[in-house]
């Protein structure tokens, strides 16, 4: 066990290209605590996903032993949390699992979206924080301009920042110093009942599940029975250890210490985020505040390409799903796409990040139909439904009125962008609550509809802006507007998998796209086919595909008849792929198309 | 005759509905054309002598299997066949009368191409006993020949039906249309040139870009610009019906327009679903022997083949069941305009197609069962390839 005043426990706050790893990289490094040959870029981030797109998913964390120049040495906990705004909840915790933060800007460009976010997180939590400007060994660093602009956008006093550039290390050892020095120690009593946060959670295949806890009050030793207040449950601990960041094993754990756990727990859904664990006997009274059960935001159906791999989807979703409590699934059947799953997610990125985890790590191909959000439907006979799936929207006889959620969104933007993105957002039925500047750089603040930021609004974003906007969001409210469910008939008959909530000003529009790009995608048929989207029985676009004119081979004689066979075979074949709608077939990559969000 | 044991003896007597024929393939062309996807090669120096003894052994190869059969048709294919030596052809002609007995009305057919260099060998062609010449005109426009690749321009061409007219009692001649930036108009005036010219047999072909030729890789790379879309083409073929049924041409097939009674017998042995012994490189062939109907294929590499001939390994065969016989007779059958006989394919077996299929098909108006022939439609034969997969359940 440590003691308090040689404690510090932190975290960093980036936007994702600032630096963010690459310091947790050099804090490693400088201080031994990863002997030079087994460095790897990026320590932290251990799943494929997150070295590859640069953000983390799962909060890591780091115990560092650091001798400092008053001759005593500390211990370091670096916990590494998500940089994303799906996963707000998870850092708010691992934020109040630690005293201070590191600002880290980019000395070239300057505080984006994402980074604000984090900030008003960390200041939340009480945090001290240090700004850090990285990269001032680039040519167009501007340390100047750049502390202007956090003092301007967040209010913070920027003058004793620290200059580095991480890449080359220029720098670290003046962070590990204002870390101990400007940092505060924690707080805690030994002597209390034990109160521990539970941080984070996940699954080792070694192991079973593995939990993070930062300790409050009190002490805990291998062998400890526990409780989750939360849930209740009780166990025992079998391992005790502090990351470095590979488990090292610690006899007890104090307070302001942070550590690892396994206690012969199934899955990660036994656990969550923002627990507060105690001893079995003799406990804390109280819980830690601020616990919130996960709630998923986005949905989408998951679909195999192949209908063959529904059960290697099923299993591969059961897995996904024991190590992630914010995930959920529920069996779906489309006519369209045969059997597949409706998935809940935190937001768009987790959607992609799990999507790509089953593609990748699995080996699937998948069809993912396009996001909805949950929809409060009010019914006429005074009940409240949640509607996550277009497909199960009610008769509107039945339905008094429906609400959608609406976020508040922070866009950050060049001013030359800006006009864009304010057209963008009034396209978007959005709401402008606020617009400053800081030095060129524009931020603007909308109230929007969450369905309509799911629907390619990061896209579009970045096209319109080339790029240089950040974006970052906060869920606000859910309030009534005019939305209705918009079906798409293909020969008359509906495509489930095409239906999709919109508001009804923006419904032809929507509507329209979806039908001319239908008319690209599906092959002629030998008939006409009508296509046509349709609120209720009222259709508000159509487009007809002309029947097939011509197909038929030039020349076939003798040496033709072999070659042709094999043409009919392969087609036989190929027709695994194709869908039936009533008489119309239509192949399965026109649905990938059609709901990709680039329309 | 015995029959044999094996599952699935195809009817033993099926191909004589749809006759015998020879098929004789030359390899050999002067140039490559950039649309041809045949078995074709150009090579400097042809000993033909090495080569009329090959297809001699395998004409008696293939005669011992098939000993007693009247021969309704030969046919010179190729490649250019007008490459050949009049001695070449003599001697296969020859060869043929001495293994098989030869129908009155036998059809023998020669591939040419409109060059001075096998112009020179029309008579010889005649007195070995060829009397149905087929041209490869394929445009009626030097610029589109040139497109084309081809070495002749019109006026040789023209030259080319006149004097094989002189000669032989049957010409035929082709063309391939839909080409690059060919309107309908366009194609209406050159087809009309070539229905005044009173052929009695024309082949009309839409040009197709086939997998691994020159045009198929520009087309890839996007140089191949202009070719007509789908309505533009199809409009062409439609045109080209009408007209040619006016001139008393009508399609007998897909592509072959006859007046009366001159319709290519060797085609129509391929579209009956005949036997046909294929002889010369990568040569394809339908042989029903013992009860078994064997597909047979010959190497496509020139010398190969003749290496394979001699070691008297010349083809590969692989027996067709009742189930391959059906599909391909519906395949090649339904190119025709008297189609297929019902009763002929019902007695390769039931399960062919369902009769859903069929009634389905026959309801949207693109087949038609009259007095036992199933046929498409017009508008059924356009979209044949759509037709045959949905009625096969592709």
């Amino acid at each position: 066990m440590t003691q308090l005043d040689l404690i510090r426990n932190f975290s960093i706050v980036a936007h994702i290209d600032h630096g963010k790893s690459t310091l947790a990289d050099r804090l490693i490094q400088l201080t031994g605590t990863v002997a030079e040959r087994d460095m790897k870029a990026q320590m932290l981030d251990s799943m494929d996903i997150e070295r590859e797109r640069g953000i983390t998913i799962k909060a890591n964390t780091v115990r560092i032993d650091y001798p400092a120049k008053d001759g005593r040495t500390y211990v370091l906990n670096l916990i590494d949390t998500p940089g994303h705004v799906d996963f707000a909840y998870e850092v708010s915790r691992s934020m109040r699992a630690v005293e201070g933060s590191l600002l880290v800007v980019d000395a070239s460009q300057g505080v984006e979206a994402q980074t604000l976010a984090n900030v008003y997180h960390a200041l939340d939590a009480g945090h001290e924080i240090v700004p850090v400007l990285n990269k001032i060994d680039l040519p167009a660093a501007d340390p100047d301009r750049v502390k202007q602009n956090i003092e301007d956008v967040i209010g913070l006093d920027a003058s004793d920042a620290i200059p580095i550039s991480a890449k080359t290390g220029l720098g670290i050892p003046e962070v590990l110093e204002a870390i101990v020095a400007r940092l505060p120690a924690p707080k805690g009593d030994r002597d209390a009942p034990l109160k521990a946060m539970l941080v984070d959670s996940w699954y080792d295949p070694y192991l079973g599940v593995v939990v993070m806890i930062r300790i409050m009050d009190g002490v805990v030793k291998k062998g400890d029975r526990i409780k989750m207040m939360q849930t209740g449950a009780v166990y025992g601990i079998d391992k005790l250890s502090v990351l470095k960041p590979q488990m090292v094993d610690i006899a007890e754990l104090g307070p302001g210490e942070i550590g690892v756990f396994t206690a012969s727990i199934k899955q990660v859904r036994d656990t969550r985020v923002g627990d507060t664990i105690t001893t079995e006997k003799k406990g804390c009274e109280t819980a830690l505040p601020g616990f919130k059960p996960a709630q998923p935001v986005v949905f989408c159906g998951l679909f195999p390409v192949d209908a063959n791999d529904f059960e290697a989807l099923r299993d591969a979703i059961e897995k996904l799903a024991l190590n992630d409590a914010s995930f959920s699934t529920e069996m779906e059947t489309s006519a369209a796409l045969g059997f597949g799953f409706r998935c809940g997610f935190l937001g768009l990125l987790h959607l992609e990040v799990i999507r790509d985890r089953l593609e990748r790590e699995y080996d699937l191909d998948l069809i993912t139909t396009a996001p909805s959000v949950v929809y409060h439907l009010y019914m006429k006979d005074g009940t409240k439904q949640d509607l996550h799936n277009p497909a199960d929207m009610p008769d509107l006889t039945y339905v008094d009125h429906i609400e959608e959620p609406r976020i508040k969104a922070t866009i950050m933007v060049p001013d030359e962008y800006l006009g864009d993105v304010l057209k963008l957002c009034q396209d978007r039925r959005g709401i402008q609550l606020d617009l400053s500047y800081a030095g060129s750089r524009a931020m603007v603040v909308y109230d929007l509809p969450l369905n309509e930021v799911v629907f390619d609004f990061y896209d579009r974003l970045k096209s319109v802006t080339k790029g240089y906007a950040s974006f970052d969001y906060v869920l606000t409210e859910y309030r009534e507007d005019h939305l209705v469910k918009m079906s798409i008939l293909v020969n008359e008959e509906p495509v489930d998998a095409l239906s999709m909530m919109v508001h009804r000003d923006r419904a032809e529009g929507r509507g329209r796209a979806m039908v001319e790009k239908l008319k690209d995608l599906i092959p002629r048929h030998m008939f006409k086919i009508p296509i046509q989207a349709a609120i209720g029985g009222r259709v508000i676009a159509r487009e007809t595909l002309s029947a097939m004119r011509k197909d038929v081979t030039a020349k076939c004689y003798g040496g033709d008849a072999t070659r042709k066979k094999k043409l009919l075979e392969k087609q036989k074949a190929g027709k695994k792929r194709m869908r039936q709608f009533g008489k119309v077939e239509i192949p399965q990559e026109a649905f990938i198309s059609a709901l990709k969000m680039d329309s | 005759m015995k029959l044999s044991a094996s599952a699935n003896p195809g009817p033993v007597e099926d191909w004589r509905q749809g006759g015998f024929g020879i098929y004789l393939h030359w390899p050999y062309c002067l140039a490559k054309c950039p649309y041809c996807d045949f078995n074709s090669h150009v090579a400097s120096n042809v000993d033909q002598g090495v080569w009329a003894e090959r297809y001699l052994s395998e004409i008696r190869r293939i005669g011992q299997e098939t000993e007693g059969r009247v021969v309704n048709s030969v046919y010179f294919g190729g490649g250019t066949p007008s490459l050949m030596d009049g001695e070449t052809v003599t001697a296969i002609l020859n060869e043929i009368r001495a293994t098989w007995p030869l129908a009155n009305d036998c059809e023998i057919t020669l591939e040419a191409n409109p060059g001075a260099v096998e112009l020179g060998r029309f008579a010889a062609y005649r007195d070995a006993g060829v009397d149905r010449i087929s041209i490869g005109v394929q445009a009626l426009n030097d610029l589109d020949l040139q497109r084309l690749g081809r070495l002749h321009d019109v006026t040789s061409a023209l030259a080319a039906i006149r004097l094989a007219r002189s000669l032989f009692g049957r010409v035929s001649f082709d063309l391939i249309y839909a080409r690059q930036n060919q309107s309908l108009q366009d194609w209406q005036d050159e087809l009309q040139q070539a229905l005044d010219l009173e052929p009695d047999h024309l082949s009309l072909y839409q040009l197709t870009i086939e997998e691994g030729t020159v045009f198929a890789r520009r087309h890839a790379a996007g140089h191949l610009k202009g070719l007509p879309e789908e309505d533009l083409s199809a409009d062409m073929f439609d045109l080209t019906q009408e007209r040619c049924e006016k001139a008393g041409l009508p399609a007998y097939e897909v592509s072959n327009h006859a007046r009366e009674g001159q319709e290519s017998r060797h085609n129509l042995i391929y579209w009956n679903a005949g036997d046909y012994a294929g002889i010369g490189p990568g040569a394809h062939g339908r042989l029903t022997l013992n009860g078994t109907r064997w597909a047979t294929e010959a190497p496509r590499a020139p010398n190969t083949w003749l290496k394979a001939v001699e070691d008297l390994r010349s083809d590969q065969r692989t027996a067709l069941s009742r189930e391959d016989q059906a599909i391909e007779y519906v395949m090649m059958g339904l190119r025709t305009r008297k189609g297929l006989s019902m009763s002929r394919l019902n007695a390769l077996g039931a399960g062919t197609f369902s009769p859903n299929r069929l009634s389905e098909l026959q309801e949207s108006g693109l087949l038609l069962v009259e007095d036992d022939r199933l046929r498409a439609t017009d508008q059924g034969r356009i979209l044949l390839n759509r037709v045959i997969a949905q009625l096969l359940g592709a």
